[in-house]
């Protein structure tokens, strides 16, 4: 019985403009959002591990009143419940705070294994995985192109810059996992029926046992002094390949003493 | 002064580019304190203005992921109280970092393109959003500890005493958990690394699977190759040279995207390159919008063509 629980982030569209709001923080009000797209494929490993044995798959978010779209969309690609943490006391928090929150809320469930995505599609920077770890004092196996679980150990392959790396843990383990890892399954029509009578649980920080003071915009370690819109570029020039296009590049670089 | 402690890359004992930008600009904040697990180029990193470089002798550092070097390099901070801590913004470079904030109670700000100090006060820039916007910030609480990404700054030498300390850290059991059991070396491709080449040209669908002629225009200046993720996901090249989102992250002078549509998410990988040239088959690719020179026109035929004119100038 492999108890795995997945954090899954709701995540404004990457194909809309996004923007920042009067208080210098992403705006996730004015836009579409969706489960990330790079969680699915911890979903998706992780649903595979469960399918191999015997276990039981929790997604964890925690986010604003929409994230609950993003816990509904991987309950209808298998998972068993979800569990959306929600608190207004929340909004403005970093990768410091949040990685908060979900260890606070990984200790509350029971679990063997937790698992995330290798970074959130909004800017993230993929450390949230490592924070956990580190706060929960568990060893983390991160950057995943191939998860196997053995026992009580489980192995990752890691395709690295220089070396490809073969990786284990054993005990309770922080996994993420790259998109290089496996196509992630589409909802079935049984799977989106099937989400509708799964159990999602609501929380907030008071049931996690913090207070607003730990986390929030005011509370982040780092401040954002101002935020400019890139000037935009001057249009390029463009020009047409009529046998002369590759001399016509070469040109332009010569001007720019590339060449 | 006070110190500023610059965690050093060095594979091979080679000092990388990206940790001499580091040296570079740690030198606007105070005295740099090179931390180097394992060997390094001493020498090198004298030059390019190292005060000190506290070296660590322990097997943990290759055996285990992040963990033995987040907890060591925690225990220097706390020990030396520095004015900044300044690492290199890889995936390893991230993960270490982060952890230390965490463990010294420290304000941590990620890929930053931009390190200034005025004053006391350190003041970061990142680009964000694909590079649509820039974004200022500094941290409220502890020594910030900054990543900083390749190509930020030019390396510049400036000799300081570089007095080697060899030191100690206690590693405790729960950082050596994640256990690196084997670590097969990639072949070198004999190009500039993605991340550092001041000229990166790169294929995408476009290229029909064949990266000769991107190759060969690569070569003759002197580039690092890149690709698109549906390059990449075909199995035409591999991911270590993917650009975009869940690839590299490159800020080249100069980037090149051969039959590479301009998608979003390959955008946030490129967008910061100074100069940015496109050559694709469809006037109507989104890529056009960001570059400065484009040829529309078919790649099989342009990039020859402008590789054998390269030759033809180089003599
Ligand atoms: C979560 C997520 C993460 C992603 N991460 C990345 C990432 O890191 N990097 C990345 O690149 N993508 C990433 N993508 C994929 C991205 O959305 C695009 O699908 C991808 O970048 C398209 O690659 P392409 O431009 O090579 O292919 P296409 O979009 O198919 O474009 C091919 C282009 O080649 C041109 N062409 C065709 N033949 C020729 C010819 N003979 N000569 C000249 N031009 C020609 C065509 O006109 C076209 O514009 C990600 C997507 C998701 C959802
Ligand atoms: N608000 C959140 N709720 C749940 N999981 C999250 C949240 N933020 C980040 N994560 C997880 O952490 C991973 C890395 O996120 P990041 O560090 O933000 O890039 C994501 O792929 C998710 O698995």
């Amino acid at each position: 019985m492999t108890k795995i629980v997945v954090a899954v982030k709701y995540v404004p569209d990457a194909t809309a403009d996004r923007t920042f709001s009067a208080d210098n923080t992403v705006d996730r009000v004015g836009v579409d959002g969706l489960l990330s797209e790079l969680d699915e494929y911890a979903v998706e490993q992780a649903l595979q591990v469960v399918e191999a044995g015997e276990g039981e798959v929790t997604v964890l978010t925690v986010g604003p009143e929409q994230a609950s779209d993003a816990v509904r969309k991987a309950l209808q690609m298998g998972a068993d419940a979800g569990v959306h943490v929600q608190d207004d006391a929340i909004h403005g928090s970093d990768a410091f705070a949040t990685s908060l929150v979900l260890a606070e809320a990984i200790k509350k469930l029971d679990y063997d294994l937790v698992f995330f995505g290798m970074a959130s599609t909004d800017g993230g920077l993929g450390v949230v995985p490592t924070l956990v770890a580190e706060r929960l004092g568990l060893p983390a196996v991160t950057y995943a192109s191939e998860v196997t679980v053995d026992g009580d150990t489980v192995k990752i392959r890691r395709d690295g810059d220089v070396a490809t790396q073969e990786i284990e843990a054993s005990g309770k383990v922080v996994v993420s996992v790259t998109d290089q890892s496996g196509e992630a399954r589409y909802p079935s029509f049984k799977g989106i029926m099937a989400a509708k009578k799964k159990d999602v649980q609501e929380w907030t920080l008071a049931d996690l046992g913090l207070d607003a003071g730990s986390v929030g915009l005011d509370n982040a370690w780092t401040k954002v002094e101002s935020f400019e819109p890139r000037p935009p570029r001057t249009a390029g020039e463009i020009v047409t390949d009529e046998g002369d296009g590759g001399a016509k590049l070469v040109e332009f670089l010569a001007s720019k003493k590339f060449v | 002064m006070t110190e500023v402690l610059v965690l050093i890359d060095a594979p091979d004992g080679k000092v990388t580019k990206p940790s001499l930008e580091l040296l570079t600009i740690a030198r606007r904040i105070g005295e740099p304190s090179a931390v180097v697990f394992g060997s390094a180029d001493n020498d090198t990193l004298k030059e390019y203005g190292a005060e000190k470089i506290y070296t660590y002798d322990d097997a943990a550092f290759d055996e285990f992921l992040v963990g033995p070097k987040a907890e060591a390099l925690a225990q220097l901070v706390a020990d030396k109280s520095p004015a900044a801590v300044l690492v290199g913004a890889s995936t390893e470079g991230k993960e270490i970092s982060a952890r230390v904030a965490l463990k010294t109670e420290s304000g941590w700000i990620s890929d930053a393109v931009d390190v200034q100090a005025d004053g006391g006060t350190v003041t970061t820039t990142q680009s964000v959003f694909a590079g649509n916007f820039t974004v200022k910030s500094n941290v409220t609480k502890g020594a910030p500890v900054i990543t900083v990404k390749p190509n930020s700054t030019a390396p510049e030498a400036a000799p300081a005493a570089g007095a080697v300390e060899a030191v100690t850290a206690d590693i405790s059991d729960a950082a050596k958990t994640a256990k690196i059991t084997s670590s097969k070396p990639k072949e070198a491709s004999g190009r500039p690394e993605l991340t550092e080449a001041a000229i990166v040209v790169s294929g995408g669908r476009g290229t029909g699977g064949d990266f000769t002629e991107v190759e060969a225009f690569a070569d003759s200046l002197g580039a690092a190759v890149g690709a698109s993720r549906a390059a990449v996901d075909s199995g035409w090249y591999p991911h270590s040279f993917q650009v975009g989102q869940t690839g590299k992250t490159v800020s080249p002078q100069l980037y090149v995207a051969n039959g590479i549509s301009g998608a979003i998410q390959h955008r946030a990988g490129m967008q910061t390159s100074k100069t940015i040239v496109a050559v694709n088959k469809d006037d109507e690719a989104p890529i056009f919008e960001l570059v400065d020179f484009g040829v529309v026109g078919d790649l099989k035929a342009v990039l020859p063509q402008a590789t054998e004119e390269i030759k033809k100038r180089k003599g």
